[in-house]
């Protein structure tokens, strides 16, 4: 996944005539390359969600609150303001920040493992409280950071160095699907899923966290985007296989698509 | 080597014409803290921090400020230190049990410079250990402050934030249940130790505008205009793992701490000119002790007192003066002996230091045992006078 400097896209100048220049990398986005491992997710999705900043016109006016995991990382790369929050606590935190700054946009960007194993309290009562926060889960189904958990996403089935020979539910539980489980929340706007690992999906994921982000703008209450993310190692495949072992194993327990909106989102 | 300042003594902070109240010490330091500038306020009841939410819940909308009943103290550190990160000024009480909760943010909020005020309004004194070592990790210290009276808990809230931006490190005020239920005049106005400016708010993370943006964290990332360090540095080859020095942090807040204890540690003292034993206490428990020491000196007992108002950095240059006399000090605490601890660290085994306090709870467990009582400290002081040497 990591693009060297060299093959940054060309400058307008440099564009061959003719030709229509499509693609270039967000100037929200400090540098091309990152330290994650090759085929991971989350880069896609922190992609998209700072040409969303950018596009909206919040750079400067936009705070992010980072869990713990891999993702932290993207602290450096990302050109706004952060505030790295303890495992799990990330709502918490932006939910402080954005009582005392109700005119900011405020995300949290943290993992399955932040979000749903470590802290689930803090993302539930950040719900229920209506913050008018966007929270961002990364969702690989696995801690990738330690080299490949169980996490409260793990499917069933899948086999982590927790759970050598696949997660039972006798022995280990069921995932949960925490925008599922948020629907009935009065004070939740905007709950939607995401994925990662097409063309397609990066571009409707994209979409999704322009209308999360656009529910908090417009103070419609908390909103939430799972982002389903490829870990191939920490689901123990070869880069290339991360996006058909991510539509085998998981999309089929976390289904893409919308599953909350403001009647009034025009997004 | 120290400068181990006095502490203004309870009511002493009131100036001419400043707003005057009757309140008990819990409502006096919230009011305290509202008239410090903190705007955001969040607690989980439990007493006897219960009347600082109460308080806070009714006066924080009155000044335009937020105040939330949180749903566990883990969750309300945390908003408090995104409010902190945020630029306002911003606290937190608990009790005991409910500190212990919050003490990973806690470390990490001193790793991260985190100016907040975090009060215990504890149960009894058995939070010393704590508050002043805590359960959390990594190299950390507090700055800790015990007020001994309603006046001093309003001093102390001026003084909490002002050190916390001063050193931009969090503060923790350390009372019991007897601080904060009992009633007491107080008068509002700044101690005149809290009006020095103050530094420029670089941690703040309020959206970059006209300036590079900031990274608000523990993890020793060097990035960006690098509120973490306060230094500007680039962002390294590869981000946060790559620029990351996760030791900086705490090889920082250890030399900090040398630099705090130079000048911020603080003790009221009394008649130690011609003192032949030292009876020494802190929080309002030190007020029982310094009326048991004037009864003594009444007796003919020649009797001095200390008592610590900064439990970190810890007054050792006061009793390493006293145990350098060859003066021996009793310890009066309402917990099973933990002070004693820094005591006999500052004594160096130069004098006797005996442990003269005890567990003193009423049926509740809350904190007013029948032994904080000043004819008890008496007789404990009577019991290790040293009188061979009694004048």
């Amino acid at each position: 996944m990591s693009q060297s400097e060299a093959a940054e896209p060309s400058a307008p100048s440099t564009v061959t005539p003719g030709m229509e220049k499509v693609f270039t990398r967000s100037p929200l986005l400090g540098t091309n390359t990152h330290s994650l491992c090759p085929g991971c997710g989350e880069p896609n999705a922190v992609r998209v969600l700072m040409e969303n900043i950018e596009e909206m016109g919040e750079r400067e006016n936009t705070v992010c609150v980072l869990g713990i995991g891999c993702y932290t990382a993207f602290a450096a790369l990302m050109d706004v303001d952060c505030q790295q929050a303890m495992h799990g606590r990330a709502p918490a935190q932006a939910t402080g920040l954005k009582r005392v700054l109700p005119d900011r946009l405020v995300f949290t960007l943290q993992g399955d493992g932040d979000m749903i194993t470590e802290g689930i309290q803090e993302v539930i009562h950040a719900a229920a409280r209506g913050e008018k926060i966007t929270a961002i889960c990364l969702n690989n189904a696995a801690f990738g950071e330690t080299g490949g958990h169980m996490t409260a996403t793990s499917v069933i089935g899948q086999r982590t160095k927790s759970t050598l020979e696949g997660r039972t539910p006798e022995r280990h539980g069921y995932p949960i699907r925490l925008p599922e489980m948020l629907m009935g929340f009065e004070g939740v706007a905007y709950l939607a899923r995401g994925t990662v690992h097409t063309p397609a999906g990066v571009k409707k994921t994209k979409k999704l966290l322009r209308a999360a982000l656009e529910t908090q703008r417009r103070g419609l209450g908390f909103s939430l985007v799972e982002v389903v993310t490829m870990c191939p190692t920490g689901w123990f495949v070869t880069p290339g296989e991360g996006p058909k072992f991510q539509q085998e194993n998981l999309l089929p327990v976390f289904p893409v698509g919308e599953l909350k909106r403001p009647r009034s989102l025009t997004v | 080597m120290s400068v181990v300042k006095q502490v203004e003594t309870a009511g002493a902070g009131a100036a001419p014409g400043a707003p005057r109240a009757f309140l008990e010490g819990g409502h006096a330091l919230a009011e305290g803290a509202i008239q410090a500038g903190c705007r955001f306020y969040c607690g989980y009841p439990m007493t006897p921090s219960t009347e600082v939410l109460e308080y806070m819940a009714r006066r924080m909308p009155q000044v335009g400020g937020v105040c939330i009943n949180v749903e566990a103290e883990i969750e309300g550190i945390n908003m408090v230190w995104g409010a902190t990160g945020g630029g306002v000024r911003s606290m937190i009480a608990s009790t005991t049990n409910g500190m212990s909760l919050m003490q990973e943010s806690m470390s990490e909020m001193v790793l991260g410079r985190v100016p907040a005020v975090i009060v215990n309004m504890g149960r009894g004194q058995g939070d010393y250990f704590q508050c002043t070592r805590g359960g959390g990790h990594g190299s950390h210290r507090m700055i800790v402050l015990a007020p001994g009276s309603a006046q001093e808990a309003v001093d102390t809230a001026y003084r909490a934030f002002h050190l916390a931006e001063k050193w931009r490190h969090p503060v923790l005020i350390y009372g019991d249940f007897m601080l904060s239920h009992t009633s007491e005049t107080v008068s509002f106005a700044p101690p005149p130790d809290t009006l020095d400016p103050l530094p420029a708010k670089t941690w703040v993370t309020d959206g970059a505008r006209g300036r590079k943006p900031r990274l608000l964290t523990s993890l020793g990332m060097r990035l960006k205009e690098d509120a973490s360090a306060g230094a500007p540095a680039e962002i390294g080859p590869g981000g946060g793992h790559g620029g990351t020095d996760t030791t900086r942090p705490m090889r920082d807040t250890v030399a900090r701490h040398r630099e705090i204890a130079a000048v911020e540690t603080r003790v009221e003292t009394a008649w130690l000119d011609d003192a032949k034993m030292v009876i020494t206490a802190f929080g309002i428990v030190g007020r029982f002790a310094r009326y048991a020491a004037k009864l003594a000196r009444e007796e003919g007992m020649k009797v001095g007192y200390v008592r610590p108002y900064t439990l970190v950095p810890f007054p050792y240059e006061t009793y390493a003066d006293v145990g350098s006399r060859g003066i021996p000090v009793a310890v009066f605490e309402n917990n099973a002996g933990q002070m004693v601890q820094d005591v006999r660290l500052g004594v160096e085994g130069r004098a006797p230091v005996h442990f003269i306090g005890e567990i003193s709870m009423d049926g509740s467990g809350f904190g007013v045992g029948p032994k904080i009582d000043a004819l008890h400290v008496l007789e404990k002081i009577r019991e290790v006078y040293p009188r061979r040497n009694a004048a």
